[in-house]
Formats: structure tokens, C-alpha cells, sequence
């Protein structure tokens, strides 16, 4: 992905943040051990998410595919993985996180 | 506090009267309204707003055809149709690059993405012409093909079952889908596709998908969807209008509607609900229920799309704009309770259901019962200059 990168320290974690040239920011929420456990995407664009969610992204886009038309939200809620998208043109947003690998003291409210 | 109506009507009849310098004073006053429904559809789901548009070619009266059931959308901006549905005696002139290479398009929503061509047709509704219009075509088998990275952001919506709907005539508060960034970049939306393969590419404004409102002569600075109430029960169908124009004709004044102006590159407001700030609010004609996070709803068991509330909760939020504040009462009843009640039913005024914490989505139920002003970017209103909505 082509786009400008910075890392900001956390408290346990640190995040690498992806700015590709449309304006869409990328998130990776990365553990002390170096796994990522987290990803967040936000921007007017919907960033590439196989890249984004690697080996999850076929499990989001059955979810995707099963819902009812007229949504503008998908989630995928499940023990190991939780994905959310949301939004519209111009304004898309999301994260996904891995809840079995998520460093002790970090919850879902601080991936955005 | 002194108010001014009689000023304020005379002031509107002037404005009416584009009489080009005649001595008649006659208002000038042009059908720009056109029959919204919400009810059974191509893919039967619920709270989805259909319109009819009907799409000729360029220049023709009468080489036209009629598409109904396409859905209104406020969340994105330009009229996408099925390509199997358009006849193929229309012969819509395909959009090109400098290069004389054919642009397609990878259209973006949440739940999928559209692929097909840019084609340009003159669009009507109502009594107002939008000329020379670029849409697209989805599903064109001329371009089977879809890239990879368009694969990539999502599911395909290639069916009408899938996308709900025939066609999407998008009339959000702006005028291109896109917008600036595809015009100086090329994030993967517009593509030029050549025999040898497609590549992304950066399109000009004018090339991109237009809201076809933006392009009428008159009424175009944005719409008015007026939608009665609904049963808390709700109701088999439903019946409104779709209005062109803001405070431009007697059908389409702001009255005593509040603008809300969010961030002006896309919107998006804040809504305050029991305490919580939710920093990333739009309104959706498109998104079929209004759908924000709540710890203490529960979602429903069966369809965790939806909450299931013991009772119904009646609810006050704020939405906030930049500028612009309004309150809004709305109700969340138990949604598979909705359902096994009437299954028949398709408008549903009290239909919830979750969301990620800070998105508040006040989809198709907060349109019911209201008239909701979509004010373009750029375009002057008697409350300003657009973009805004107000109700």
C-alpha cells in the first residue's frame, strides 16, 4: 500500500498509522510480542481490506453477503474475530479485532 | 421577537417569477415532485425507498425508457442502474478517458461494491432534465472483468436481490460521488479499461457521477423527501414525495426546519444520546434502519442485525452539527416482534439495530413522519449555502 506511515507509542501496544493518498487512514494496533491484534480504517474511500484483514477478510465478506440490502453496517461478532464496517460514500469506517489476542487492559473503545 | 411572513412570501413569489423581463407576474411553478414508495421490491426487505427514473438518450425526448423500484439514496450521489435492465436501443454513449479509453466504474457501499461502465443519458424526473448525465451500468457484460483491487473492498452486489433494488439514484449533499480526491488521485473508484485490462485512474469532476438534481436548470440545489408517519406497528406500504428544489417553489420551503451543517467534506454530524457522544452521525435514506450502539438494548436473538427490546424504548437524541443543533424523539421496538406480527409489512418506523460505538446511522424510520431537506455542497438555499440537512 502506497501512503505515508507513523507510529504512535500506547501504553501496551503501539499503532502504525497508514495514510494512503485518497484520504483513508489505517490503523494497525500492534502487542509488545509484535503480532498485530487490531486494525482500524477510516476515510472517504474504502481502503483495501484483504490486504487490510489478510486471512479474515473471506470470513467479512460472507457476512457480508448474507445480510438483508439496505444495510450500511456489517459486523462480524464471533469468539476469535470481531470485524465492524460502516458508513458511505465519502465518510467509510471500520475496525477489526482479534478478542483472544488483545493485550491485557485494552479494549475495543480504544481502537478507532 | 418580530417575523416577517408576508415579507417573506412576497420575497418567494419574486424569486418564482423567472419571467425573463415580461410584464407578467404570474408565478412560474414547474411539476418538481415525483411519487416515492416504500414497499415490496426486488428483493423484499424492509424500509427500502424507491423512486421511477427514466433515462433516455442524450438529446431525445422519446428514445427513453422507465426504471422503476431505484432506490433513494442520501448517502451517495448518482444514478446507478442494472445494466440488463436498459435497453440496449437507448444506446447510451459510453464515457472515455483523454485517451479515448472506456471509464468504468468500482461504485463503493458498506455491504458491496457496483461494477459497470460510465455511460451518459439524460435523466428525468418529475418535469426536470438532467442532460447529458454520467451513470453507470452495472454489471455490464462489455466489462466482466473486475479488478482485483475493486474485489477487495467487499462483496459483489451484481444481483438486484443483492442490492435490494433496480437501480440507486444517489442524491446525497453533494454534487460528484467521489470528489476531489478522485480527481488528484486514484483510489480505486473510477478505472480506464482498455481491451489490454483496466487500470485505476483519476477522473475529473465532471467525469465522475453526478447527482442528476445538480445538473437540473432550476430546483438543483437540492431535494426535499417527505414521508408521512407510520404505525407503530407499521404498515404494508407507504407512500411519499420526492421534491426538487430548496425554498424554490411553494412545495419546498424550510418553514421552520433546523439545518444541521456537519463537516463540510462529508457531512457527518454528532448525535448525543443518554450521556453518549457519537462523533460519527449521517443520515441515510439508504441505511434501512436507524442503527447506533447501546449498551443497554439488547439485539435480537434470531437477527442480530436488529434490537429486540423487552418493550418499546422511546428515545430523545441531539443531533450537532458545526452549526445546527435539533432534538429528535424516536422509538426502538422489538424487531422480530415487528416482523412476526406482520409480515406482510414493509415500513417500519421504530426498526433499530446496532452499530460500532461512535457511528450513529438515523437511517430510513427518521425519514417517516417528516420532510428532510438534502442541500447540496456549494449550492445557495434560504438557509445558506449547502452542504446541509435539515428537517
Amino acid at each position: 500500500m502506497g501512503g505515508t506511515m507513523r507510529v504512535l507509542p500506547g501504553a501496551s501496544y503501539i499503532v502504525h498509522e497508514i495514510k494512503a493518498p485518497s484520504g483513508t487512514t489505517i490503523r494497525e494496533y500492534v502487542s509488545p510480542a509484535g503480532s498485530i491484534f487490531a486494525v482500524a480504517w477510516d476515510g472517504p474511500v474504502l481502503p483495501d481490506l484483504r490486504q487490510t484483514l489478510g486471512d479474515y477478510f473471506g470470513r467479512y465478506t460472507a457476512a457480508a453477503a448474507t445480510g438483508q440490502a439496505g444495510r450500511r453496517q456489517i459486523e462480524v461478532r464471533e469468539p476469535d474475530l470481531v470485524v465492524q464496517a460502516r458508513g458511505h460514500m465519502r465518510a467509510f469506517s471500520g475496525r477489526a479485532y482479534l478478542p483472544q489476542a488483545m493485550p491485557e487492559g485494552v479494549t475495543p473503545d480504544d481502537l478507532r | 421577537m418580530n417575523n416577517f411572513p408576508l415579507i417573506a412570501s412576497l420575497t418567494l413569489s419574486l424569486l418564482l417569477c423567472a419571467c425573463g423581463g415580461g410584464g407578467e407576474s404570474e408565478p412560474v411553478s414547474i411539476p418538481n415532485a415525483q411519487a416515492l414508495s416504500v414497499g415490496p421490491g426486488p428483493s423484499n426487505n424492509v424500509n427500502l425507498l424507491f423512486t421511477s427514473v427514466q433515462i433516455c438518450t442524450p438529446g431525445s425526448a422519446s428514445n427513453c425508457q422507465t426504471i422503476d423500484h431505484v432506490l433513494v439514496d442520501t448517502g451517495s450521489s448518482g444514478l446507478r442502474i442494472f445494466s440488463s435492465l436498459v435497453n440496449s436501443s437507448l444506446s447510451l454513449p459510453q464515457e472515455k478517458d483523454a485517451l479515448g479509453q472506456p471509464l468504468v466504474e468500482c461504485g463503493q457501499f458498506v455491504n458491496g461494491f457496483v461494477w459497470g461502465p460510465v455511460k451518459i443519458a439524460d435523466v428525468r424526473m418529475a418535469q426536470e432534465l438532467a442532460r447529458s448525465t454520467p451513470i453507470q451500468l452495472i454489471g455490464d457484460p462489455a466489462f466482466a472483468s473486475v479488478p482485483v483491487s475493486c474485489f477487495n473492498t467487499g462483496p459483489a452486489m451484481d444481483t438486484t436481490g443483492a442490492l435490494g433494488a433496480n437501480g440507486v439514484l444517489g442524491v446525497s449533499m453533494f454534487a460528484q460521488d467521489c470528489g476531489a480526491i478522485c480527481q488528484s488521485s486514484s483510489p480505486g473508484v473510477y478505472f480506464a479499461c482498455p481491451a489490454s485490462g483496466c487500470k485505476a485512474t483519476p477522473v475529473s469532476l465532471v467525469q465522475q457521477l453526478q447527482n442528476p438534481v445538480s445538473l437540473f436548470s432550476r430546483n438543483n440545489n437540492g431535494v426535499v423527501i417527505d414521508l408521512p408517519s407510520v404505525a407503530p406497528a407499521g404498515e404494508p406500504s407507504v407512500s411519499g414525495s420526492l421534491i426538487f428544489g430548496i425554498g424554490t417553489q411553494g412545495n419546498n420551503a424550510l418553514g421552520s426546519a433546523r439545518a444541521i451543517r456537519g463537516n463540510p467534506s462529508n457531512g457527518v454530524f454528532t448525535t448525543l444520546l443518554n450521556g453518549v457522544t457519537y462523533g460519527n452521525s449521517f443520515i441515510d435514506s439508504g441505511s434501512n434502519a436507524v442503527y447506533f450502539s447501546s449498551a443497554s438494548i439488547p439485539v435480537c436473538p434470531g437477527n442480530r442485525d436488529f434490537f429486540c427490546p423487552a418493550a418499546t424504548q422511546t428515545l430523545s437524541a441531539t443531533l450537532q452539527g458545526f452549526s445546527g443543533s435539533a432534538s429528535v424523539n424516536f422509538r426502538v421496538a422489538n424487531a422480530e416482534t415487528l416482523f412476526a406480527n406482520n409480515p406482510n409489512f414493509f415500513a417500519f418506523s421504530d426498526l433499530a439495530g446496532t452499530n460500532q460505538t461512535d457511528t450513529f446511522d438515523w437511517g430510513l424510520p427518521f425519514f417517516f413522519g417528516r420532510k428532510v431537506f438534502i442541500a447540496i455542497a456549494g449550492q445557495d438555499t434560504p438557509a445558506g449555502v449547502g452542504p446541509y440537512v435539515a428537517f
